[in-house]
């Protein structure tokens, strides 16, 4: 019940500030008679008016996972937004070898196995992108490598 | 007459030796990416379409690879749903009703059999069907002006949204995230920016392919660490694989009948392959009656679904390649990967490119033979696969996701976009609001505006010009049927829940 009242909530006010900015949407002086505004503010009218419909006739509340769940799920967006701004100065074997091992982590906390998983599919994957499919693939940092 | 001189010009695609190879790999993948729990259909095909872009291929052979993936993937669902009770997507939950209780019961290898030859033949009629059927849809889709388009949009919206799931409002929302993310960006008709919040990253729009593969793969790593990959473990054994001649000529009627009812659903566009084969089930289960024991493992309940799944599979291609829209969230992949491709599916694709649409029915058609042999007398390889453990799969599909949404633009603000799409995808999938209808609508909003916008230039603003032909009212009142009519049945037509044990 909660979880739908909050959603269609959020829902509602994201779209009414969409449709606020779809307000805002220069035109130029060879509009067509649609214009670029009108589209996006139905779009907005009905995502809005559907977020107060789930406000109102909310489903049962899924099963949320417990507190500490939340906190790796919390971990693993954090890792991964790490890696994406890892990956391009780094190189790719080692930002992917320790994001790699830190999602297996979490999947299944067997410490060993994980470092394993890490470095195995770092390695592995490389190899595939690089000499199988032919991507061009920083193996280290540029500093190191010159 | 037509017919066979353009299938002769398929063939001699089809049949070079490197499309041929091009087919077999991909029906090999395709079968590993839907026989792994975890990695679906669309998921599967999501992640590998950036690379295969930048694989450079071009563009019939990509067509074909991906294709044959997507054909693979769908015979491989089967193998998580019979062996694992966990359906490699929404269609194949119909599989695990029957499926499941018939490999506990220690018949999994003629479950798995059977499965594959219903495979085969929904697989081989859709094909047939859409050979027949597609170059005839797109002499009418010449008729299709921007109102019967735009209309046309709306009813693949509303029927996705009506029957694919469990509540209206959230269907309806689910589309309108993917329409308004659509719109970000330069707008093509004024060249001006539009809702970028001017960060100069989004000034191209959002790519549908960062979404699809945060959607549908990064969210999915997400529910893993939820799960701690629990759920996983194989839970029956298979021992060794025989034909079960009986029942495959016992369920030969239900096959066919469920191939052809799948294959209808199937064109339906929007709705696609999930009502197939529901549609296909149901039915064979009327058709039995309580004395068929539907749910308690009878091989008809294996063959029904299976040959459903497959013909709708088949049958989503038909509206996908002569109008564009997708028929379920596989092919919406599918769409995606043409527009990478820069091929513009519809009528003018069939007469301006005949060697794409027919290079690919032909490679389909080959691709089934192919992936027969692969499923049947092969299928003890891909039940190892099974046991890859989900502490090495799941970041081994982030890793592989990273590299090619990476290997797209070289940016990492795509990166990030494809992880707040993973977090966004996950929240939605609990809250139980649909995430197909969000590709589509990213997939599709610029065509809807657009159609919008030249039927309105057309009318001079006149918006009665939108109901103004028999097409578009047609289309118009079947869009509000399909939405509002399941809101009706939904007690009819309750969808049989998964079985727990």
């Amino acid at each position: 019940m909660a979880s739908d009242r909050i959603f269609g909530a959020v829902v509602t006010l994201v779209a009414l500030a969409y449709v606020a900015s779809a307000m805002q949407i220069q035109t130029s002086f060879m509009a067509d008679p649609v214009g670029p505004k009108t589209f996006p503010i139905l779009v907005g009218s009905v995502a809005a008016l559907c977020g107060i419909i789930v406000a109102l006739k909310p489903d049962p509340d899924p099963d949320w996972p417990v507190l500490a769940t939340f906190g790796s799920l919390a971990l693993a967006v954090v890792v991964l937004v790490g890696y994406a701004y890892a990956l391009k100065p780094l190189g790719f074997l080692i930002p992917t070898a320790i994001t790699a091992a830190i999602l297996s982590y979490q999947i299944e906390p067997r410490a060993m196995r994980a470092v394993l998983a890490g470095i195995g599919l770092s390695v592995g994957l490389f190899l595939i992108f690089k000499f199988a499919l032919g991507l061009g693939l920083v193996p280290f940092p540029k500093s190191l490598t010159g | 007459m037509e017919l066979l001189s353009n299938l002769a010009i398929g063939f001699d695609i089809a049949l070079s030796p490197y499309t041929l190879m091009l087919a077999v790999i991909g029906c090999f993948i395709g079968t590993i990416i839907g026989a792994l729990p975890g990695l679906g259909p669309s998921n599967g095909v999501a992640i590998l379409i950036p690379l295969t872009f930048t694989m450079g291929l071009d563009a019939t052979s990509a067509l074909v690879l991906m294709t044959s993936v997507y054909y693979g993937a769908m015979y491989g669902g089967r193998i998580s749903s019979i062996l694992l009770n966990i359906p490699g997507d929404e269609p194949a939950l119909m599989t695990t009703l029957d499926g499941y209780p018939m490999a506990k019961a220690g018949r999994a290898g003629d479950a798995l059999v059977l499965s594959g030859v219903a495979s085969f033949v929904g697989a081989f009629l859709a094909t047939i069907g859409l050979m027949l059927l597609a170059p005839l849809l797109a002499r009418v889709a010449f008729l299709f002006g921007p109102a019967e388009y735009f209309a046309l949009y709306l009813l693949a919206f509303a029927t996705l949204g009506g029957m694919a799931s469990n509540n209206q409002a959230k269907a309806a929302i689910a589309s309108c995230i993917g329409l308004g993310i659509s719109m970000i960006g330069v707008d093509n008709n004024s060249g001006l920016p539009r809702l970028t919040g001017g960060n100069m990253h989004l000034f191209d729009g959002i790519d549908f392919l960062v979404a699809i593969v945060g959607l549908f793969a990064i969210a999915e790593v997400f529910f893993f660490i939820e799960s701690h990959g629990k759920n996983t473990s194989i839970g029956v054994k298979l021992e060794k694989v025989t034909i079960p001649v009986k029942d495959i000529i016992g369920s030969g009627w239900t096959m066919l009948r469920s191939s052809i009812v799948g294959f209808i659903a199937g064109v339906l566009p929007g709705a696609g392959a999930s009502l197939g084969s529901f549609l296909a089930y149901m039915s064979e289960k009327s058709i039995a009656g309580e004395k068929g024991g539907f749910g308690t493992g009878v091989p008809k309940g294996v063959a029904a679904p299976e040959a459903g799944n497959n013909a709708a599979a088949g049958g989503a291609l038909v509206p996908m390649l002569t109008l564009g829209v997708p028929g379920s969230g596989t092919t919406a992949v599918l769409l995606a990967l043409l527009m990478t491709l820069n091929i513009t599916p519809g009528p003018m694709l069939f007469t301006e490119r005949p060697e794409v649409v027919w290079g690919l029915i032909a490679s389909l058609l080959i691709a089934n033979f192919v992936l027969l042999l692969m499923n049947v007398p092969m299928v003890k390889i891909f039940v190892k696969i099974l046991s890859v453990p989900p502490w090495v799969l799941l970041p081994g599909v982030t890793m592989i996701s990273f590299v090619g949404i990476y290997s797209l633009s070289g940016s990492y603000f795509d990166l990030l976009l494809m992880v707040a799409f993973g977090v966004l995808g996950y929240v939605l999938r609990k809250l139980d609001v649909p995430t197909v209808p969000v590709i589509l609508g990213i997939l599709l909003g610029g065509h809807m505006e657009d159609a919008l916008r030249r039927a309105m230039v057309l009318s001079s603003g006149d918006w009665t010009f939108l109901f103004s032909s028999g097409i578009s009212i047609t289309l118009w009142i079947i869009a509000v049927a399909g939405f509002v009519a399941p809101m009706f049945l939904r007690n009819v037509l309750k969808k049989p829940q998964r079985i727990t044990d």
